[in-house]
């Protein structure tokens, strides 16, 4: 691996450059563009749903235009909101936020921060993107089968996803769904074991562990998370495949469909929410850590000062990993759990609100006094600090059973994940693009739409779910399709056309992002070779994209990633290739 | 690449970039994470089964008294079969650390040997599973319900005493092997089987071999569970007069003769299957590696690290498979 130098200057083929590539810098391209894509299919997806619960049973013309018999006279069909809804959550969880935001940015700073050549396996890493890219197809593909997307939730609760007749969106498209999803597993697992290996083993002369950026860290911690959850999530599946295919009963038992008794016993449904979950709730930090990563790097820099608790900031991540293993239990308190492993469960839980707060604590005060540059990376990130404790802060009350019991399946549940999990990594992933879109793509994005862009989407992001906080206290259960008919909810839906309003405009201004990126691409202002004045390895390459990263000898790394301000040194940051001076001490 | 290395290099060195800090190739670390990984799968698995089993309101079968036959022999030999393919597969790992071995000391025709050797093992594992299910899936005499709830004397199998069992609806009767065999035949409308019936006995007769009657002698109760139990003479009759037309021989996925619960069969076959799966692709690798050693590929290559790495797996596999006994079978 060490020797593929740029020495030999083979001519690439359009194929071998572009399709088939093996450079982690292309590849970590096509993982973001796939993502990019999915993305734009997920936020359409949800506003086409927010629509009806805006409006309830309101004619959108352009409803029936797009979606043809799923819309007839413009009111969106109950069992296409249902798909909807599933897809949407299915997309945004793997597609945009597991293989979108670590297969991109994992692949592109793993090997560029830790100086190294490349993956250590470059064709396994190639075959992970295209399991991606197949398995997303798939995922596209399964809204347009006979009977629509899977529409049982995403995380595809058995009976509704084990039986094919339970509802329309049982058939053709919970299969595919599944199928996509043992394709995902496979790449998140080529992925996972790529970027382990590389860190442990490919670190340059004096990259130390203590010494990594906290990015790489994160990475790491969320490639072994991947590595270990996702093979339960395969079992899973395949077990569901078994009993909707081969008549099995492993998640099945005792049930009736219009009065007919099926011939199955002995299955328990919730044996599946067990391993879903055992996989589910490490997914949720597999989601968030990259993004935390990603903003202790943006965050330093920008605010040009060491990072706050290097070590415990290590420390928290490595708690939360292990940690995210023995809580699965908190997604099913109202499964008939005995309340004393429910209590175990809010125990563990809650502790995960210490390295939480370690690093919001830690966020802040890296910013405290420091000389903030407010590049729009910076903004997102800062931002990213604050969907973090909003999020969190009703974590700890979701976290106790004794509570959670009552906003169970509610949209105060909605409101929490989508602000704590997903506005907290998208803002990590976008605040990532601004940040390496110099790295990426050698030209930088426009400073003021990016400004316009990130008061947008955290003003609508807010204007979303926060008032789905109070829906979700007065007792609205999530993914019903019409709450018209519940009049104790009536004071509450009044909300729901803001919602849907805040979200129209929340989507529309990713197109300010979208035109900002493509535009950018092809016609954005040069990129120098340091524009953010970093310390990180991956600034010492030179702009344009060369095979093997470094032209000459690997980079020798002599100091820690945030030596920011060091008083030794007239610039403001001492990148880590930097040799101690004289009777400095090392870091 | 030698493991002892790592003893006098100080951990700073170590850890401190430029260098793996395990002293193993990229390759190597990325199969051990990789086992991690598919460990993880076998455990996910293993605890749905473990679940299943514990929820279940029936008493759950027993290894001893489903899984005792052998290949062409008549007779009960509880176990011994599923013992006999864990020793050869274990062996198969033994031969495996002996090609590994040879492959340190770049002798090729030692690997050849032992890989070989390894390969046989392989193979005659995965042979043998196949025979397994395909008795498991045949069955040895299958059951019948009973449409009342009853009371019959028998005799326990185990200690020889006599007892009294009451049955209640829907409970399940076994035939003995030979019966079952020709009761299937007959249920399923097969002619050629001729049913006569007495007062005191049933006989079934194959036309085309008239020799062949088989008259019921016994039937059994709990056959697959505790309290064994078999019942002779009027009391059989009895039995036999109760039953439904719901008969079941062997088992598919949906249903197997061993257990009420249909998870019995569905984990059976798919933790058996999912781990001989996993032998059968080691099979194919291990074959290809063979094929690559003997062209000379790793001579070439001035080290035999793919075995290590197959090898790696190959140990892995005999280690799944010792929990999938110890769970399956012997618990």
């Amino acid at each position: 691996m060490a020797d593929h130098a740029q020495a030999h200057h083979h001519e690439e083929s359009f194929i071998s450059k572009y399709v088939f590539s093996m450079d982690h810098k292309m590849i970590s391209k096509q993982f973001l563009i796939t993502a990019i894509v999915m993305g734009i299919v997920a936020v359409m997806l949800s506003i086409l749903f927010r629509l009806q619960l805006g409006w309830p049973g309101e004619s959108f013309g352009i409803l029936e235009t797009l979606l043809g018999k799923w819309a007839p006279d413009g009111v969106l069909d109950r069992n296409a909101y249902l798909a909807l809804v599933t897809i949407h959550g299915t997309i945004m969880v793997f597609f945009v936020l597991t293989g979108g935001l670590s297969g991109t940015f994992s692949n592109l700073l793993i090997p560029l921060q830790i100086g190294a050549r490349d993956m250590a396996s470059g064709f396994l890493n190639m075959l992970s993107y295209w399991f991606f890219l197949l398995s997303s197809f798939i995922m596209l593909a399964s809204l347009f089968v006979e009977g629509g997307a899977a529409s049982g939730g995403w995380t595809v609760y058995p009976p509704l996803s084990a039986l094919p007749q339970a509802m329309p969106g049982s058939g053709t498209g919970m299969t595919m769904w599944l199928l996509s999803m043992v394709l995902f597993v496979v790449s998140s697992l080529l992925g996972g074991l790529n970027y382990v290996v590389t860190i442990i083993n490919l670190r340059a002369k004096g990259m130390k562990m203590t010494r990594l950026p906290l990015t790489i860290w994160a990475f790491l911690v969320t490639a072994i998370l991947g590595v270990l959850s996702f093979p339960v999530l395969v079992s899973a599946v395949v077990l569901l495949l078994m009993d909707r295919t081969a008549g099995t009963a492993f998640y099945l038992s005792e049930i009736h469909i219009a009065g007919e008794a099926l011939p199955v016993t002995g299955g328990s449904p919730i044996l599946y929410q067990h391993l879903f979950w055992f996989l589910g709730h490490p997914e949720v930090y597999i989601v968030l850590l990259p993004a935390l990563g990603i903003s202790s790097e943006i965050i330093s820099t920008n605010s040009r000062k060491p990072i706050f608790g290097y070590r415990a900031m290590i420390g928290s991540i490595l708690a939360i990993g292990f940690l995210s293993f023995i809580v699965w239990g908190h997604h099913m308190f109202v499964t008939g759990m005995d309340p004393f492993l429910g209590s175990v469960f809010v125990f563990t839980t809650l502790l995960i609100a210490i390295p939480s707060a370690v690093k919001a604590f830690n966020y802040i005060t890296t910013l405290w006094k420091g000389n903030i540059k407010f590049t729009p990376a910076m903004l997102f990130s800062v931002g990213l600090v604050s969907t973090f404790v909003t999020g969190g802060l009703t974590g700890i009350i979701l976290a106790d059973s004794a509570l959670d019991v009552n906003v169970h399946d509610t949209y105060f549940v909605v409101a929490h994940f989508h602000i704590v999990m997903g506005m907290s990594a998208i803002f990590g992933m976008l605040g990532g693009i601004y940040h390496w879109f110099p790295k990426m793509f050698g030209r930088m994005m426009s400073t003021k739409l990016g400004y316009a862009h990130f008061w947008l989407t955290i003003v609508c992001g807010y204007g979303v779910f926060f008032p789905m906080h109070f829906v979700g206290m007065a007792g609205a259960p999530r993914r019903y399709y019409d709450y018209s008919n519940f009049p104790f909810l009536d004071w509450v839906m009044d909300l729901n056309p803001i919602i849907s309003t805040f979200a129209i405009i929340g989507g529309a201004a990713q197109l300010l992002f979208l035109f900002n990126f493509f535009y950018s691409i092809f016609r954005g202002q040069e990129a120098v070779q340091n524009p953010w004045k970093s310390n990180t390895l991956e600034w010492t390459t030179p702009v344009e994209r060369i095979h093997g990263n470094w032209p000459g000898e690997l980079p020798v790394v002599h100091r820690w990633a945030y030596d920011y301000s060091n008083p030794n040194y007239d610039e403001d940051f001492v990148p880590q290739t930097t040799p101690l001076k004289a009777g400095e001490e090392e870091h | 690449m030698a493991g002892d290395a790592t003893k006098v290099i100080p951990k700073e060195v170590l850890w401190g970039g430029g260098r793996s800090p395990f002293s193993v190739s990229y390759g190597k670390m990325m199969m051990w994470y990789f086992l991690v990984s598919d460990a993880l799968t076998f455990s996910g698995l293993l605890t749905a089964y473990g679940f299943v089993r514990h929820g279940s309101e029936d008493a759950w079968p027993i290894g001893e008294q489903v899984f005792q036959a052998l290949p062409g022999l008549e007779g009960h030999y509880p176990l011994i079969y599923v013992a006999l393919m864990t020793f050869i597969l274990i062996v198969s790992s033994v031969t495996m650390v002996l090609a590994v071995e040879a492959g340190h000391r770049l002798d090729k025709k030692g690997v050849i040997k032992w890989l070989g050797f390894t390969i046989i093992g392989g193979f005659i594992f995965v042979g043998s599973q196949a025979w397994e299910w395909s008795h498991f899936i045949h069955g040895s005499g299958g059951a019948f319900h009973i449409n009342q709830e009853m009371t019959v004397a028998g005799t326990n199998y185990n200690s020889g005493e006599a007892i009294t069992v009451t049955l209640t609806e829907g409970d399940r009767v076994f035939m003995d092997h030979h019966f079952g065999d020709l009761m299937e035949r007959y249920q399923e409308g097969d002619n050629a089987v001729q049913m006569s019936a007495t007062a005191e006995s049933v006989t079934l007769l194959d036309v085309a071999h008239p020799d062949h009657a088989v008259t019921l002698n016994v039937l059994t109760l709990n056959k697959y569970v505790e309290n064994k139990t078999t019942v002779t003479g009027a009391e059989m009759m009895k039995l036999w007069n109760a039953q439904t037309d719901q008969f079941v021989f062997g088992a598919n996925l949906e249903v197997t003769e061993y257990a009420e619960q249909q998870g019995y069969g569905g984990f059976f076959f798919f933790i058996t299957g999912f781990h001989g799966f996993h032998v059968f692709s080691g099979v194919v690798i291990n074959i290809i590696i063979w094929l690559l050693v003997i062209r000379g590929v790793y001579d070439k290559r001035g080290h035999y690290e793919m075995v290590e790495k197959i090898g790696l797996y190959w140990h892995f596999v005999d280690l799944v498979w010792v929990f999938v006994f110890t769970f399956f079978y012997l618990v």
